[in-house]
């Protein structure tokens, strides 16, 4: 199998802060890995690597074979164009309806006329879920669970080959956890696209993911099939995917 | 600390400080002169930046006027006095006050509003979700402002001179006892197309450094709502600084010859 994403002794730093220290890490074409690891233990910023909103000091990122690292802005751009990504917290455009919100990419990117757009929007909204009657509202006044799925909505929208997800269902609550797991999972078998999420949540790993890396200390220092994940005796695995206190994970400011 | 260890710190913070904004603004100049252009943004952007901003400049430069009137009459000669309200009230709105308090008016108004929204937009991650939807955040976010700021605030400059000579006009007639044909006639003699002109060149620079420091403390916020909090401050602080600054050096540009 060809590798889509492959990163390679990645390294970055804020200031004094080295937070990437030498990541290695790839997903093969097709494949969901899902990245697990502690707060602030520099996930995000590792996913804002590959997406080329940071740019790392040291190291390689391949996307589909090409070396992106410092890449020019035009040839970023078309990188960017087989990406999808739901942030964190949606990050959904406060001034901008729904629809606007969900189309975005094809009517700024490719100058998709509005009527079409709209249609576009009401299709992605469909596909996680969401009926037309929202596409003239705004961000503010959508829930938490269905401001994650306009994010979605939006995520896959133009039906991007790679999707990333940051910590889809942080601030859910169960329910709405797993319908957001099974949206992520059917999504993305539907457009048979290349994923990576990263989560806290043991169940969001079991849903969508086919393999599982950990995050620690900078490095990635485990990677495996999830069924090798739930076995493993591996103590920083045991103790994560327990969340347990004790154990060899060194927790800031304990 | 030692002492020449803090100001060499304060020294080399503040070469940073100004080198990320030289290259915000080289940056910002790219994006405004390269396609794509937002047309609508830059409309939407004239409206929020001049239109709303008519009520706050014109009350200002009507009161400035007049207050204008009030102390050249009580604090000059007042023998021939009507002349010199008529020609300082003229020239100092349009050459000076019309713009400056125009200019620090709206400072206070939008370096504050731009800074504030762009910088929730950097702490919620918008500007990211920008960028990796094929979306240039210097072209859509900072060039439509910049753009609607120069081009709004000769505009604004226009609107308060006009109503900052009405200002003295209606003090000078109603409570100083001047003739109002010959007041008027007075003020059209002493203005000339220069200080209008010079005015509204001064008024486009204020426009453009009003723009640009919202965006780029709001594009550099970091740190939650405080962050974008302080970036409000710090925008509207550094507007107001800029803008005098500027003022006083332009001044001694265009008046020099
Ligand atoms: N733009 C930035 N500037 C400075 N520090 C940052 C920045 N982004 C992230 N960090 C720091 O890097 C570390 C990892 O952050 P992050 O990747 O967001 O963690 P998480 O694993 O929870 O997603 C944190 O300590 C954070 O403070
Ligand atoms: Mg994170």
């Amino acid at each position: 199998m060809t590798d889509m994403i492959k990163l390679s002794n990645v390294h970055k730093s804020f200031g004094p802060k080295h937070v990437l220290k030498g990541v290695d890490l790839s997903v093969e074409k097709g494949n969901s890995l899902v990245v697990i690891g502690g707060s602030g233990s520099g996930k995000s910023v590792m996913m804002k690597s590959i997406l080329g909103l940071l740019t790392p000091e040291k190291g390689e990122i391949e996307i589909n074979g090409l070396p992106t690292v410092g890449l020019k802005a035009g040839k970023r751009d078309l990188v960017n164009r087989q990406f999808g990504m739901l942030f964190q917290n949606g990050a959904l455009f406060d001034s901008l309806a729904v629809w606007q919100n969900v189309s975005f990419a094809a009517m700024q990117g490719n100058n998709m006329p509005a009527d079409e757009a709209r249609e576009l929007a009401k299709e992605s909204l469909a596909l996680v879920g969401l009926e037309e009657n929202i596409l003239d509202l705004f961000p503010v006044s959508l829930s938490g669970g269905m401001h994650k799925r306009v994010g979605l909505a939006r995520a896959i929208a133009t039906r991007p080959p790679i999707i990333f997800f940051d910590e889809p269902t942080t601030g859910l609550d169960p329910i709405m956890t797993d319908v957001i797991n099974h949206l992520i999972r059917d999504c993305v078998n539907e457009l048979g696209a290349t994923t990576m999420t990263i989560t806290h949540d043991m169940s969001s790993v079991r849903t969508i993911g086919d393999k599982a890396a950990l995050l620690y200390q900078g490095q990635i220092i485990w990677t495996g099939e999830i069924d090798a994940l739930e076995q493993s005796d591996d103590p920083f695995l045991v103790q994560f995917i327990n969340g347990l206190a004790d154990g060899p994970i060194e927790i800031a400011g304990a | 600390m030692n002492p020449l260890a803090r100001i060499g710190r304060f020294f080399l913070g503040f070469l940073a400080h100004t080198g990320r904004l030289t290259v915000f603004i080289a940056h910002s100049f790219v994006a405004i002169i390269q396609p794509p252009y937002y047309v609508r943004l830059i409309g939407q952007q004239m409206v929020r930046i001049g239109y709303f901003s008519l009520p706050v400049v014109a009350l200002t430069s009507f009161f400035t006027g007049g207050v204008l009137a009030l102390q050249i009459y009580y604090g000059g000669n007042q023998f021939n006095s009507e002349a010199i309200v008529a020609s300082i009230v003229a020239l100092g709105i349009t050459r000076e006050l019309g713009p400056v308090l125009g200019g620090l008016m709206v400072a206070g108004r939008v370096s504050a509003a731009i800074a504030a929204e762009i910088g929730t937009m950097r702490v919620t991650e918008q500007i990211d979700a920008l960028t990796t939807l094929s979306t240039e955040p210097f072209k859509y976010l900072v060039a439509p402002r910049v753009i609607a700021a120069v081009l709004s605030m000769p505009l604004l400059a226009l609107v308060a001179d006009i109503i900052g000579i009405m200002g003295g006009f209606v003090v000078g007639t109603q409570s100083l006892g001047f003739n109002p044909a010959i007041y008027m006639q007075l003020t059209l003699d002493f203005i000339t197309p220069d200080d209008i002109t010079s005015g509204l060149i001064k008024a486009a620079v204020f426009g453009f450094i009003i723009a640009i420091m919202g965006c780029y403390h709001g594009y550099n916020s970091a740190g939650g709502a405080q962050g974008v909090g302080r970036a409000t401050t710090n925008a509207v602080v550094s507007a107001s600084i800029l803008i005098l600054s500027a003022n006083y050096l332009m001044t001694s540009l265009l008046f020099s010859s």
